[in-house]
C-alpha cells in the first residue's frame, strides 16, 4: 500500500519539472524583448533597461537563470507583481479563498444533483425521468457558460431583481482580519444580514460553475449505475430476496462510485477553467479574474506565478483523487 | 482475375460496414436531430451571403439596439440590431462561418500532431514513448482554457493564435487514445504478418494499425470539435479571440455584455447559437460513439 502511494507520488516529479519549465519558458518565448514587453506602451530609458534586464537575470545563460527560478520557487519565492509590486505568492494566496469558496459550493452543488440524478436515471432507464434528466445533462455538457452566467443575470437579477449582479458581498459589510472565505467570516462577524448578504451573492456564480460538471457527474453515474446493476453479484443479491433499496445502496452505488470520484477529480482542472470566465462575468475576486487581469495588463511575472500555482493545485487534487482510487479500489492497488 | 475480386472485396465491405454503421447511428434519435441540425449550420454558413438579408459589417445608425422583428426604411431586422446597428441575423449566419472554420482548423490540427505522436510513443515504445508522454502530461496538467489564454496572450490576440493555441491544448487527448490503440493492436497476428511480408515501419504504423485505431479518434474528433467551437467562443468572449468587427459568436456576446439589461436580443441570440451548434455536435457525437466503438457504448 504504501509502496503504490510513494509510486504514485515519485510519478509526478517529472511532470512537475515539466509544469516548471513550462511556467519559466513562457516569459523567454514571448517575441521580442520579454524587458521592453513588461514595460509595454510607457517606454523605457536605455539605463533602467540595462537595469531591469541585470535584475530580472536576463543577462545570464537560459540554464543559469532557469536554476535560479527554480531554486526561488522551491523556497516560495515567485517573485513581485510588476503592477502592485507585491510578492505573487501573497497576491495568489490572497485571492484564493475566493476562488475555493465558489468552487467548493460549485462543487457541493454537482454533486449532490448530479449523482442522485445519475443514480435515478439509471435505475429508471428508459423512462420520460431518464430522458429528460440526461437530455438537461447533455445540454447543461454543450453550454457556453459564459453566456448562461448573463442569462442568469439578466432573469434572476434584471428582470426579478433577486440577486445582486456582481461582487462577493455587500458593500455595507467589511471584515477587515476575515479568512477570506465570505461564508464563514460573515457567520463569524455576526453581522445580521451578512450570511443572505454573502449566500445571494454566490448562488449565481456557484450555479454558473457547477453546470458543466454537473452535467459530467450525471452521465458518469448513470453509465457506471447501469454497468453495475448488470453484474452478475447485484443478479444474486436480487435473487436472494434483499430488498431492491439495499441491493442498490449497498452492493450496486458503491462499485458505481468507483468511476464516479475519478470523474468528479477530473472536473477540478475544469473548475479552473470555468473560474476563469465565472469569475470574470460575475467580477468575482478570485484567481481566475485576477489571471485575466494579468494577462491584459502584461503583469507576466503574475501570469507565470499563477500559472504555475494553479498546475500544482490541480495536479495535487489529482494524485489525492488517485490515492483515494487506490484506497476504495484494491484492484487498482495491486495491479 | 484475382485483381477483380481483390478490388471488389474491400468496397463491398466498406459499403457494408458503412450500412452497419448507420443502423446503430440511425438507432440514437438524438444523433438524427444532431446531424439534421449540424447540416442546417453547414447549409447557413455556406449560403451566408444569400440568406443573409443585410451586410454583416453595415451599421445603421437610425436603428441603434433595434428590437427583433423590427421594421425600418432599410428593411426588416429578424432577430434586432446591435449596439452600433448592424442586423443580428446576417452576424449570426456569418458567424457560422468562422465557428464552422474553426472546428475544422483545430480539429485537423490537433488530430493531425496528435495521432503521429501517438503513433511514435506507441509504435517504439522506450525513450521515444517516455519523453512524449511526459510532455503530454505536462500539457494535461494545466487547465486547458487557462493553457490558450496564456498561449494567446504570448502569441498575441487573433482568431489564427486562438485556433494554434486550442489545438495544442487539445492534442494530447488525440496522442493518448492513438497510443493505447496502437499499443492494444501492435502484437496482433495480422501486424506481425505485414512485419513478417516485409513492411516497413512507416507502412505498418500509418497503414497497418492506424486504420484499426480510427473509431475511438473519430468520437474524439467530434467532441473537440464542440470544444474547440466553445472555447474559441470563450477566447473570443475574454477579448483574446476573434476582433471585432469579426462576427464571430463569442466575440459578438463580448461587445454585447455592457447591454444586457436594455436589449436581451444581442445577448440571448449569439449564445443561442453557440449552444444549438455544440449541442447539435454532442448528440452526434453520443450517437458515433455507439455506432462505431461498441466497448464505449453507454447502452
Amino acid at each position: 500500500m504504501i509502496r503504490f502511494f510513494i509510486g504514485k507520488i515519485l510519478w509526478l516529479i517529472p511532470t512537475l519539472i515539466g509544469i516548471t519549465i513550462v511556467a519559466f519558458g513562457f516569459v523567454r518565448v514571448l517575441p521580442g524583448d520579454p524587458v521592453l514587453l513588461m514595460a509595454g506602451e510607457r517606454g523605457l530609458s536605455p539605463e533602467r533597461h540595462a537595469e531591469l534586464t541585470h535584475q530580472l537575470g536576463f543577462d545570464r545563460p537560459i540554464w543559469v537563470q532557469y536554476g535560479e527560478f527554480l531554486w526561488r520557487v522551491l523556497h516560495g519565492d515567485l517573485g513581485e507583481s510588476l503592477v502592485t509590486h507585491k510578492p505573487i505568492i501573497h497576491e495568489f494566496f490572497t485571492l484564493f479563498p475566493a476562488t475555493l469558496e465558489l468552487g467548493l459550493c460549485a462543487m457541493i452543488l454537482a454533486v449532490a444533483i448530479g449523482v442522485p440524478v445519475g443514480v435515478l436515471a439509471a435505475i429508471k432507464r428508459g423512462s420520460w425521468f431518464d430522458q429528460v434528466t440526461m437530455g438537461s445533462a447533455l445540454v447543461g455538457y454543450s453550454m457556453p457558460i459564459f453566456w448562461w452566467g448573463l442569462l442568469l443575470i439578466i432573469l434572476f437579477s434584471g428582470v426579478l431583481h433577486w440577486t445582486p449582479v456582481s461582487g462577493r458581498i455587500s458593500l455595507m459589510y467589511y471584515f477587515p482580519n476575515g479568512t477570506g472565505f465570505m461564508i464563514w467570516d460573515a457567520i463569524a462577524s455576526g453581522q445580521k444580514g451578512a450570511l443572505s448578504s454573502a449566500l445571494s451573492h454566490l448562488i449565481l456564480p456557484s450555479i454558473v460553475l457547477a453546470t458543466i460538471p454537473l452535467a459530467v457527474i450525471a452521465r458518469q453515474t448513470r453509465s457506471a449505475m447501469l454497468e453495475v446493476l448488470g453484474e452478475d453479484y447485484v443478479r444474486t443479491a436480487r435473487a436472494k430476496g434483499m430488498p431492491p433499496r439495499r441491493v442498490i445502496g449497498i452492493h450496486a452505488l458503491r462499485n458505481a462510485m468507483i468511476p464516479v470520484i475519478t470523474t468528479i477529480g477530473l472536473q477540478v482542472g475544469m473548475l479552473m477553467a470555468g473560474a476563469i470566465l465565472t469569475e470574470t462575468i460575475f467580477s468575482w475576486p478570485g484567481i481566475g479574474k485576477w489571471m485575466v487581469d494579468s494577462i491584459s495588463r502584461r503583469d507576466y511575472p503574475a501570469v507565470q506565478g499563477g500559472l504555475l500555482l494553479i498546475a500544482v493545485i490541480v495536479m495535487v487534487v489529482n494524485l489525492i483523487v488517485d490515492l483515494l482510487y487506490g484506497l476504495i479500489n484494491p484492484r487498482i492497488r495491486h495491479r | 482475375m484475382s485483381e477483380v475480386t481483390e478490388t471488389n472485396i474491400p468496397s463491398g465491405t466498406r459499403r457494408e460496414q458503412f450500412a452497419e454503421f448507420w443502423f446503430y447511428f440511425k438507432e440514437n434519435r438524438g444523433a438524427v436531430i444532431g446531424l439534421a441540425v449540424f447540416v442546417l449550420v453547414v447549409i447557413a454558413a455556406v449560403l451566408a451571403p444569400v440568406l443573409s438579408p443585410f451586410d454583416p459589417d453595415a451599421q445603421y445608425r437610425d436603428a441603434l439596439l433595434a428590437a427583433p422583428m423590427t421594421d425600418s426604411a432599410h428593411g426588416h431586422f429578424w432577430l434586432g440590431t446591435d449596439a452600433v446597428g448592424r442586423d443580428l441575423l446576417s452576424r449570426l449566419l456569418y458567424g457560422a462561418r468562422y465557428s464552422l472554420f474553426i472546428g475544422v482548423v483545430v480539429v485537423v490540427l490537433s488530430l493531425s500532431v496528435g495521432v503521429i505522436l501517438g503513433l511514435l510513443a506507441g509504435w517504439f515504445g522506450g525513450w521515444v514513448d517516455t519523453i512524449i508522454m511526459r510532455v503530454m502530461d505536462v500539457i494535461l496538467a494545466f487547465p486547458s482554457l487557462l493553457l490558450a489564454l496564456v498561449f494567446v496572450a504570448i502569441l498575441g490576440p487573433g482568431l489564427t493564435n486562438a485556433m494554434i493555441a486550442i489545438a495544442l491544448v487539445m492534442q494530447p487527448h488525440f496522442a493518448r487514445l492513438t497510443r493505447a490503440a496502437v499499443l492494444s493492436e501492435k502484437n496482433k497476428d495480422y501486424v506481425m504478418a505485414a512485419r513478417v511480408a516485409g513492411a516497413g515501419n512507416m507502412r505498418l504504423m500509418f497503414r497497418t494499425v492506424l486504420p484499426n485505431c480510427l473509431a475511438p479518434l473519430i468520437v474524439q474528433a467530434t467532441l473537440s470539435f464542440s470544444n474547440a467551437i466553445l472555447d474559441a467562443a470563450a477566447l473570443g468572449f475574454l477579448g483574446l479571440g476573434a476582433q471585432p468587427p469579426t462576427p464571430e459568436w463569442g466575440t459578438m456576446l463580448s461587445e454585447a455584455r455592457e447591454f444586457i439589461l436594455r436589449a436581451w436580443w444581442v445577448v440571448t441570440f449569439p449564445g443561442l447559437a453557440i449552444l444549438i451548434s455544440v449541442l447539435a455536435i454532442n448528440l452526434m457525437g453520443d450517437g458515433l460513439r455507439d455506432a462505431l466503438d461498441p466497448k464505449l457504448k453507454r447502452s
